[in-house]
Protein backbone atom coordinates (compact mmCIF):
# COMPACT_ATOMS: atom_id res chain seq x y z
CA UNK A 1 0.00 0.00 0.00
CA UNK A 2 2.72 2.66 1.21
CA UNK A 3 5.13 1.13 -1.69
CA UNK A 4 2.23 2.08 -4.56
CA UNK A 5 1.41 5.60 -2.85
CA UNK A 6 5.16 6.32 -2.97
CA UNK A 7 5.48 4.59 -6.47
CA UNK A 8 2.43 6.96 -7.78
CA UNK A 9 3.91 9.76 -5.91
CA UNK A 10 7.61 9.33 -7.64
CA UNK A 11 6.12 8.50 -10.82
CA UNK A 12 3.66 11.66 -11.32
CA UNK A 13 6.14 14.02 -10.12
CA UNK A 14 8.52 12.63 -12.70
CA UNK A 15 6.16 12.83 -15.58
CA UNK A 16 5.26 16.07 -14.72
CA UNK A 17 8.58 17.59 -13.98
CA UNK A 18 9.59 16.19 -17.37
CA UNK A 19 6.83 17.74 -18.80
CA UNK A 20 7.58 20.92 -17.80
CA UNK A 21 11.45 20.68 -18.70
CA UNK A 22 9.84 20.99 -22.08
CA UNK A 23 6.93 23.29 -21.74
CA UNK A 24 8.61 25.77 -19.21
CA UNK A 25 8.99 29.47 -20.91
CA UNK A 26 12.65 30.16 -19.28
CA UNK A 27 15.57 27.88 -19.04
CA UNK A 28 16.33 28.00 -15.78
CA UNK A 29 12.85 27.15 -14.72
CA UNK A 30 13.86 24.01 -17.42
CA UNK A 31 17.04 22.69 -15.06
CA UNK A 32 15.28 23.37 -12.01
CA UNK A 33 12.36 20.73 -13.30
CA UNK A 34 14.85 18.52 -14.64
CA UNK A 35 16.89 18.48 -11.17
CA UNK A 36 13.15 17.78 -9.61
CA UNK A 37 12.40 15.15 -12.28
CA UNK A 38 15.85 13.59 -11.78
CA UNK A 39 15.48 13.33 -7.90
CA UNK A 40 11.90 11.61 -8.33
CA UNK A 41 13.35 8.90 -10.46
CA UNK A 42 15.94 8.41 -8.16
CA UNK A 43 13.22 7.91 -5.53
CA UNK A 44 11.70 5.57 -8.14
CA UNK A 45 15.29 3.44 -7.99
CA UNK A 46 14.98 3.36 -4.38
CA UNK A 47 11.52 1.40 -4.38
CA UNK A 48 13.01 -0.59 -6.93
CA UNK A 49 16.13 -1.92 -4.63
CA UNK A 50 18.54 -0.29 -6.33
CA UNK A 51 19.65 2.35 -4.12
CA UNK A 52 23.50 2.54 -5.28
CA UNK A 53 22.15 3.85 -8.78
CA UNK A 54 19.59 6.28 -6.87
CA UNK A 55 22.82 7.61 -5.23
CA UNK A 56 24.58 7.79 -7.99
CA UNK A 57 21.85 9.49 -9.98
CA UNK A 58 21.64 12.53 -7.16
CA UNK A 59 25.41 12.62 -7.67
CA UNK A 60 25.82 12.74 -10.85
CA UNK A 61 22.74 14.76 -12.54
CA UNK A 62 21.59 16.62 -9.40
CA UNK A 63 24.99 17.32 -8.63
CA UNK A 64 26.94 18.14 -11.77
CA UNK A 65 25.23 17.59 -14.38
CA UNK A 66 22.05 19.79 -13.62
CA UNK A 67 24.70 22.40 -12.10
CA UNK A 68 26.52 22.76 -15.26
CA UNK A 69 23.44 23.40 -17.83
CA UNK A 70 22.49 26.29 -14.74
CA UNK A 71 26.29 27.46 -15.80
CA UNK A 72 25.65 27.67 -19.13
CA UNK A 73 22.09 29.07 -19.59
CA UNK A 74 23.12 31.57 -17.22
CA UNK A 75 26.61 32.50 -18.49
CA UNK A 76 24.69 32.82 -22.16
CA UNK A 77 23.16 36.41 -23.12
CA UNK A 78 20.31 34.82 -25.05
CA UNK A 79 16.98 36.19 -25.89
CA UNK A 80 14.71 32.87 -24.73
CA UNK A 81 11.61 34.57 -25.40
CA UNK A 82 12.22 34.88 -28.49
CA UNK A 83 13.37 31.29 -28.63
CA UNK A 84 10.32 29.92 -28.09
CA UNK A 85 8.67 31.08 -31.12
CA UNK A 86 7.69 27.92 -33.27
CA UNK A 87 6.78 26.34 -30.18
CA UNK A 88 2.76 26.50 -31.53
CA UNK A 89 3.43 25.40 -34.61
CA UNK A 90 5.37 22.29 -34.20
CA UNK A 91 2.88 21.82 -31.16
CA UNK A 92 0.86 18.94 -32.78
CA UNK A 93 3.74 16.87 -34.85
CA UNK A 94 5.39 17.03 -31.75
CA UNK A 95 3.09 16.01 -29.49
CA UNK A 96 1.43 13.40 -31.97
CA UNK A 97 4.51 11.42 -32.74
CA UNK A 98 4.74 11.36 -28.48
CA UNK A 99 1.24 9.97 -28.38
CA UNK A 100 2.33 7.78 -30.86
CA UNK A 101 5.42 6.24 -29.44
CA UNK A 102 3.46 5.95 -25.81
CA UNK A 103 0.83 3.80 -27.75
CA UNK A 104 3.17 1.50 -28.81
CA UNK A 105 5.12 1.04 -26.07
CA UNK A 106 2.34 0.49 -24.26
CA UNK A 107 1.38 -1.76 -26.38
CA UNK A 108 4.63 -3.71 -25.47
CA UNK A 109 4.43 -3.58 -22.39
CA UNK A 110 0.98 -5.11 -22.00
CA UNK A 111 1.83 -8.42 -24.00
CA UNK A 112 5.45 -8.93 -22.86
CA UNK A 113 6.32 -11.45 -20.40
CA UNK A 114 9.72 -12.87 -19.08
CA UNK A 115 10.22 -16.19 -21.06
CA UNK A 116 10.44 -19.54 -18.80
CA UNK A 117 13.97 -20.10 -19.23
CA UNK A 118 15.17 -16.39 -18.37
CA UNK A 119 15.90 -17.43 -14.49
CA UNK A 120 17.99 -19.92 -15.28
CA UNK A 121 19.75 -17.52 -18.70
CA UNK A 122 20.87 -14.77 -15.92
CA UNK A 123 24.35 -13.62 -16.52
CA UNK A 124 24.84 -12.12 -12.70
CA UNK A 125 22.19 -13.31 -10.56
CA UNK A 126 21.69 -11.41 -7.39
CA UNK A 127 23.94 -13.14 -4.83
CA UNK A 128 21.96 -14.69 -2.04
CA UNK A 129 22.70 -14.77 1.53
CA UNK A 130 26.25 -16.95 2.33
CA UNK A 131 27.91 -15.70 -0.98
CA UNK A 132 29.55 -12.29 0.17
CA UNK A 133 31.76 -11.53 3.15
CA UNK A 134 29.93 -9.09 5.46
CA UNK A 135 25.85 -9.80 5.02
CA UNK A 136 24.24 -12.70 6.26
CA UNK A 137 20.76 -11.78 5.69
CA UNK A 138 21.99 -11.32 1.65
CA UNK A 139 23.98 -8.34 0.25
CA UNK A 140 23.37 -4.82 -0.29
CA UNK A 141 22.82 -3.75 -3.54
CA UNK A 142 26.22 -1.65 -3.84
CA UNK A 143 28.09 -4.70 -2.57
CA UNK A 144 26.26 -6.64 -5.24
CA UNK A 145 26.89 -4.45 -7.67
CA UNK A 146 30.93 -4.12 -6.73
CA UNK A 147 31.28 -7.80 -6.98
CA UNK A 148 30.20 -7.82 -10.72
CA UNK A 149 31.62 -4.33 -11.66
CA UNK A 150 35.13 -4.78 -10.32
CA UNK A 151 35.40 -8.24 -11.89
CA UNK A 152 33.75 -9.31 -14.81
CA UNK A 153 32.97 -5.99 -16.30
CA UNK A 154 36.37 -4.35 -15.61
CA UNK A 155 37.34 -3.71 -18.94
CA UNK A 156 33.82 -1.68 -19.07
CA UNK A 157 34.34 0.28 -16.36
CA UNK A 158 38.02 1.40 -17.33
CA UNK A 159 36.31 2.23 -20.60
CA UNK A 160 33.87 4.47 -18.50
CA UNK A 161 36.45 6.22 -16.66
CA UNK A 162 37.76 6.88 -20.28
CA UNK A 163 35.26 7.62 -22.26
CA UNK A 164 34.98 10.40 -19.02
CA UNK A 165 38.85 11.73 -19.15
CA UNK A 166 38.26 12.06 -22.95
CA UNK A 167 34.75 14.39 -22.40
CA UNK A 168 36.90 15.95 -19.87
CA UNK A 169 39.97 17.26 -22.26
CA UNK A 170 37.47 17.81 -24.81
CA UNK A 171 35.40 19.91 -22.73
CA UNK A 172 38.51 21.66 -21.96
CA UNK A 173 39.94 22.26 -25.26
CA UNK A 174 36.74 23.29 -27.00
CA UNK A 175 36.13 26.21 -24.44
CA UNK A 176 39.87 27.01 -23.71
CA UNK A 177 40.76 30.45 -25.45
CA UNK A 178 43.97 32.93 -24.81
CA UNK A 179 43.27 36.13 -23.80
CA UNK A 180 44.84 39.19 -25.78
CA UNK A 181 45.96 42.31 -23.08
CA UNK A 182 46.28 40.35 -19.83
CA UNK A 183 49.24 41.05 -17.81
CA UNK A 184 51.08 38.10 -16.80
CA UNK A 185 54.48 37.27 -15.61
CA UNK A 186 56.10 35.70 -17.40
CA UNK A 187 59.61 33.54 -15.14
CA UNK A 188 61.45 32.72 -18.58
CA UNK A 189 61.55 36.25 -19.70
CA UNK A 190 62.46 37.78 -16.61
CA UNK A 191 65.38 34.75 -15.70
CA UNK A 192 66.58 35.61 -19.23
CA UNK A 193 67.06 39.63 -18.50
CA UNK A 194 70.06 40.76 -18.86
CA UNK A 195 72.98 42.80 -16.65
CA UNK A 196 71.45 46.12 -18.63
CA UNK A 197 69.98 47.73 -15.17
CA UNK A 198 70.95 51.41 -14.69
CA UNK A 199 71.46 52.36 -10.93
CA UNK A 200 69.75 55.57 -10.41
CA UNK A 201 71.22 57.48 -7.28
CA UNK A 202 68.27 59.00 -6.34
CA UNK A 203 68.70 61.97 -4.31
CA UNK A 204 67.00 62.47 -0.90
CA UNK A 205 63.24 64.43 -1.31
CA UNK A 206 63.38 64.67 -4.29
CA UNK A 207 62.24 61.02 -5.93
CA UNK A 208 62.59 60.12 -9.49
CA UNK A 209 60.88 62.18 -12.29
CA UNK B 1 -3.33 -1.34 -9.30
CA UNK B 2 -1.67 -1.09 -5.90
CA UNK B 3 0.54 -4.13 -6.65
CA UNK B 4 3.60 -2.35 -8.59
CA UNK B 5 5.02 -4.65 -10.98
CA UNK B 6 7.57 -4.21 -14.06
CA UNK B 7 4.31 -2.97 -16.20
CA UNK B 8 4.32 0.18 -14.26
CA UNK B 9 7.81 1.18 -14.29
CA UNK B 10 8.19 0.64 -17.97
CA UNK B 11 4.78 2.60 -18.58
CA UNK B 12 6.64 5.52 -16.75
CA UNK B 13 9.99 5.16 -18.44
CA UNK B 14 8.06 4.97 -21.69
CA UNK B 15 5.94 8.48 -21.02
CA UNK B 16 8.86 10.02 -19.71
CA UNK B 17 10.86 9.09 -23.31
CA UNK B 18 7.77 10.19 -25.43
CA UNK B 19 7.78 13.14 -23.54
CA UNK B 20 12.03 13.88 -24.09
CA UNK B 21 10.90 12.91 -27.93
CA UNK B 22 8.66 15.66 -28.49
CA UNK B 23 10.52 18.28 -26.48
CA UNK B 24 12.74 17.98 -29.43
CA UNK B 25 10.51 18.66 -31.71
CA UNK B 26 8.64 22.11 -29.47
CA UNK B 27 12.17 23.40 -28.84
CA UNK B 28 13.89 23.21 -32.07
CA UNK B 29 15.54 26.94 -31.96
CA UNK B 30 16.40 26.21 -28.42
CA UNK B 31 19.68 23.51 -28.34
CA UNK B 32 19.53 24.05 -24.43
CA UNK B 33 16.34 22.65 -24.04
CA UNK B 34 17.30 20.22 -27.11
CA UNK B 35 20.22 18.73 -24.80
CA UNK B 36 18.08 18.38 -21.73
CA UNK B 37 15.43 16.34 -23.62
CA UNK B 38 18.48 13.96 -24.39
CA UNK B 39 18.77 13.51 -20.90
CA UNK B 40 15.05 12.86 -20.02
CA UNK B 41 15.27 10.07 -22.83
CA UNK B 42 18.34 8.83 -21.46
CA UNK B 43 16.70 8.57 -18.06
CA UNK B 44 13.64 6.58 -19.47
CA UNK B 45 16.11 4.20 -20.75
CA UNK B 46 18.06 4.05 -17.52
CA UNK B 47 14.57 3.50 -15.46
CA UNK B 48 14.08 0.51 -17.85
CA UNK B 49 17.35 -1.27 -17.56
CA UNK B 50 17.27 -0.76 -13.77
CA UNK B 51 13.41 -2.13 -14.30
CA UNK B 52 14.53 -5.42 -15.85
CA UNK B 53 17.53 -5.93 -13.91
CA UNK B 54 15.36 -5.87 -10.52
CA UNK B 55 12.47 -7.92 -11.94
CA UNK B 56 14.88 -10.43 -13.53
CA UNK B 57 17.23 -10.50 -10.41
CA UNK B 58 20.20 -10.15 -12.76
CA UNK B 59 22.70 -7.27 -12.02
CA UNK B 60 24.12 -6.84 -15.37
CA UNK B 61 21.13 -4.26 -16.23
CA UNK B 62 22.18 -1.95 -13.69
CA UNK B 63 25.97 -2.03 -14.69
CA UNK B 64 24.84 -1.29 -18.28
CA UNK B 65 22.67 1.54 -16.96
CA UNK B 66 25.95 3.10 -15.12
CA UNK B 67 27.36 3.25 -18.47
CA UNK B 68 24.67 4.94 -19.86
CA UNK B 69 25.49 7.29 -17.14
CA UNK B 70 28.70 7.67 -17.64
CA UNK B 71 28.13 8.05 -21.51
CA UNK B 72 25.29 10.96 -20.48
CA UNK B 73 27.58 13.13 -18.17
CA UNK B 74 30.43 12.82 -20.78
CA UNK B 75 27.62 13.93 -23.66
CA UNK B 76 26.58 16.52 -21.56
CA UNK B 77 29.69 18.32 -20.96
CA UNK B 78 30.75 18.20 -24.36
CA UNK B 79 27.26 19.14 -26.06
CA UNK B 80 27.52 22.24 -23.59
CA UNK B 81 30.98 22.95 -24.11
CA UNK B 82 30.27 22.99 -28.08
CA UNK B 83 27.38 24.85 -27.52
CA UNK B 84 29.01 27.82 -25.45
CA UNK B 85 32.10 27.65 -28.37
CA UNK B 86 28.95 28.27 -30.88
CA UNK B 87 27.68 31.21 -28.84
CA UNK B 88 31.16 32.56 -28.74
CA UNK B 89 31.45 32.64 -32.14
CA UNK B 90 28.08 33.77 -33.42
CA UNK B 91 26.73 35.39 -30.64
CA UNK B 92 23.23 33.07 -29.66
CA UNK B 93 22.37 29.94 -29.82
CA UNK B 94 19.99 29.66 -32.73
CA UNK B 95 20.48 25.99 -34.40
CA UNK B 96 18.18 26.60 -37.49
CA UNK B 97 21.00 29.20 -38.88
CA UNK B 98 24.35 27.08 -38.01
CA UNK B 99 24.71 26.52 -41.49
CA UNK B 100 28.70 27.68 -41.65
CA UNK B 101 29.46 24.45 -43.37
CA UNK B 102 26.75 24.54 -46.08
CA UNK B 103 27.57 27.76 -47.69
Amino acid sequence: MIGAIAFYTFAGAAVICGFMVIAARNPVHSVLFLISAFLSVAGLFVLMGAEYLAMLLVVVYVGAVAVLFLFVVMMLDVDFVEMKQGFLQYMPIGFALAALVVIELMMVVAVWAFPSEAEVARAHPVPTAGQTVSDPNGPTNIEALGLVLYTDYIYLFQIAGMVLLVAMIGAIVLTFRTREGIKKQDPAEQVARGRDVELVDIQSGQGLS
Amino acid sequence: MLDIGLGHYLSVAAILFAIGMAGIFLNRKNVIVILMSIELMLLAVNINLVAFSQFLGDLTGQVFAFMVLTVAAAEAAIGLAILVAFFRNRGDIAVDDANLMKN
